[in-house]
């Protein structure tokens, strides 16, 4: 049977602004079916995002919203989960948003292992503001303003985030949307700070600069470099050059900053 | 025993002609029509449901019983 997509839709805001191809929709979609996997109430659900491409997501989903300043989605997702423990806080933005801008609220929440989900939609590119290169832009790749090729070295999300001290990590990509959901269910359930790095494809201002002919040709490459987890286990690192693990990549149980923060709030009540 | 066809439902005002599910549907059933995608061959549907998973625009439905 057809999933129920409207029910979490805001009536009237569909078509969304993403360009053809794009696939935040696909992540949208994804994190749609996740909620309701959950049963989570929308009165219970926050979701809190920057500023970008990835970051106009809330706009369409029917729940608590908050779209913020560039890269301050953590920042502001903070203050929600401190006024209200019990809210169910869902970050999302895009690679530029939540590494660059926001990379160091990013690394401190982490850091804090705050009870909170942060899905990062990679697209390798700012896109809203004209194809700037981004952090996460691979070597030797243009964008708007590297016309002649990156010469940084790229971020990896993932390893950022499990070395600031997250405690769940997780990659899935675009093209694997059956995956999404599941990785991003799995990342809500977990109490901790827990990050789903998406893959994405941007056709329009990296994929056009960087030689990919259509959404399909950047799709099919997001399936060539894919590689689970389970699988990799089993392959040389000859093998694995040039590949993307995805799946779960880590998973810890550790005391978590909103219960940590409730006992501070118990010894302060009883020291009066 | 006659095969149950399932309904595909193409929003065409949603649809933005990205040819993912197009390219992405195993057996073919979907077509580009100018800028918008529409069904070419349903009798071809398995019911996979991978163009309605794809889509970013929310523009297919595949209704099955």
């Amino acid at each position: 049977m057809a999933f129920d997509y409207e029910k979490w839709l805001r009536p009237n805001k569909l078509p969304h602004i993403w360009c053809p191809g794009c696939g935040h929709g696909i992540v949208m979609k994804g994190l749609i079916r996740a909620m309701e996997t959950l049963k989570l109430e929308k009165e219970n659900t926050t979701i809190v995002s920057g500023i970008g491409c990835a970051s106009r997501l809330p706009g369409y989903i029917d729940c608590c919203t908050l779209h913020t300043a560039h890269g301050r989605a953590a920042a502001f997702a903070t203050g929600v989960k401190m006024a209200k423990p019990e809210m169910n806080v869902i970050l999302v933005g895009g690679d530029g948003d939540g590494t660059a801008i926001g990379g160091n609220h990013f690394i401190h929440a982490c850091r804090r292992n705050i009870d909170m989900t942060y899905i990062i939609m990679n697209n390798y590119i700012y896109g809203m503001t004209g194809g700037q290169f981004s952090p996460c832009t691979p070597t030797g790749h243009k964008a708007s303003t590297t016309p002649y090729g990156n010469p940084d070295p790229g971020f990896d999300i993932a390893k950022l985030a499990i070395g600031a001290g997250a405690t769940f990590v997780a990659r899935g990509t675009a093209f694997h949307a059956n995956q999404i959901d599941k990785l991003i269910t799995e990342a809500i359930q977990h109490k901790g700070f827990s990050v789903v790095e998406i893959l994405d494809d941007c056709p329009t201002t990296y994929g056009r600069r960087n030689k990919f002919k259509s959404v399909i040709e950047m799709m099919n490459r997001l399936k060539e470099v894919a590689v689970p987890v389970k699988a990799a286990e089993k392959m040389t690192a000859e093998q694995l050059q040039g590949k993307v693990l995805t799946g779960v990549l880590y998973k810890e149980e550790k005391a978590h900053y909103t219960d940590e923060y409730a006992k501070v709030i118990e010894r302060a009540k009883a020291a009066k | 025993m006659e095969k149950k066809l399932p309904k595909i439902e193409i929003i065409e005002k949603y649809c933005k002609g990205c040819h993912i599910c197009v390219e992405f549907c195993p057996t073919k059933v979907l077509e580009m029509q100018g800028f918008v995608a529409a069904v070419k061959n349903l009798e071809a549907c398995i019911k996979c449901m991978q163009c309605e998973l794809r889509c970013p625009d929310f523009a297919i439905k595949v209704i099955t019983e």
